[in-house]
């Protein structure tokens, strides 16, 4: 139990801790990277909530797509810019960035409000559900019933993501392909 | 076990931390990541509480469509980035002012 808890603190601290890194670093490249760890850590989180497939699918769509796209498009959007913003930002903290943080501060201070004012570990539906045995187990089998539901239950969001990613990829596809000449 | 409230603290730290990295950074592909980061925050919302759902799995199922949904539009902001490169010769939100053209 005492276990569990030491590792889910970890793996809050590492995602935190990197994605403050990402928003601290001057180096492009070296944030792309610890964007790399914070949906590693992220994944390490789903497991500790019992959702083992959707961290699979984190690591398999974020880690091994979406990341390789970001580096891809990254290093094809040419080395000139990239000096000349890392020329702009070697000042270190500016003033600019004041308001920012504050905002961001202030945004998480008022969530941190809502989620004591909620008082979310007693919510009445948790507490049901953990009464009627309705809650995930750690010995419970969630990926057939997981399949089951996205093809009864759940039919019909799932056909509506699926033309939705197709269109997302013929866009793309559309948008990336040569210009010719008219 | 761990409770339902330290998985919602992590996720508001990360969903502020992506709002900072939008607003600061000068570079499209950055601000991208601070949008994928507010996505993961809430993704690990949805799978927090999807753990009291064993029956339908509501939690864990629309964390895969929101998965999903972001590399799909993860895809097609990165080719919209690489147009506005070989059209403006830089990625900074900033410079780019006219859209038409």
């Amino acid at each position: 139990m005492t276990m569990v808890k030491a590792l889910f603190y970890l793996l809050g601290f590492m995602t935190l801790a990197s994605a403050l890194f990402v928003a601290a670093s001057k180096n492009l490249v070296r944030s792309v990277f610890m964007f790399f760890v914070t949906l590693l850590s992220l994944a390490g989180l789903y497991v500790l909530a019992l959702a083992d497939f959707v961290a699979i699918t984190q690591v398999v769509i974020y880690v091994g797509g979406i990341l390789v796209l970001m580096l891809f498009a990254f290093m094809l959007s040419g080395k000139e810019t990239l000096s000349n913003i890392q020329q702009q930002n070697s000042r270190f903290i500016s003033v600019s960035h004041l308001p920012v943080l504050l905002l961001a501060v202030l945004f998480f201070i008022v969530l941190i409000n809502i989620l004591f004012k909620a008082d979310i570990n007693n919510l009445q539906w948790t507490n049901k559900a953990a009464s009627y045995k309705l809650d995930v187990r750690p010995d419970s089998q969630m990926t057939s019933n997981i399949g089951t539901n996205l093809m009864t239950t759940y039919l019909l969001p799932f056909e509506a993501i699926s033309i939705l990613l197709m269109m997302a990829l013929v866009g793309a596809a559309h948008l990336s392909r040569k210009e010719k000449k008219a | 076990m761990i409770n339902l409230s330290d998985f919602l603290i992590v996720s508001a730290g990360l969903f502020c931390v992506g709002l900072y990295v939008i607003l600061t950074k000068r570079n499209a592909i950055q601000v991208l990541i601070g949008i994928e980061m507010m996505l993961n925050a809430a993704i690990l919302n949805l799978v927090a509480f999807g753990k009291y759902d064993r029956l339908y799995n509501g939690g864990q199922i629309f964390a895969l469509f929101a998965i999903v949904l972001a590399a799909a539009t993860t895809a097609v902001a990165l080719a919209i980035i690489l147009n506005v490169y070989k059209k403006y010769k830089t990625i900074d939100p900033d410079q780019i002012h006219e859209l038409k053209d």
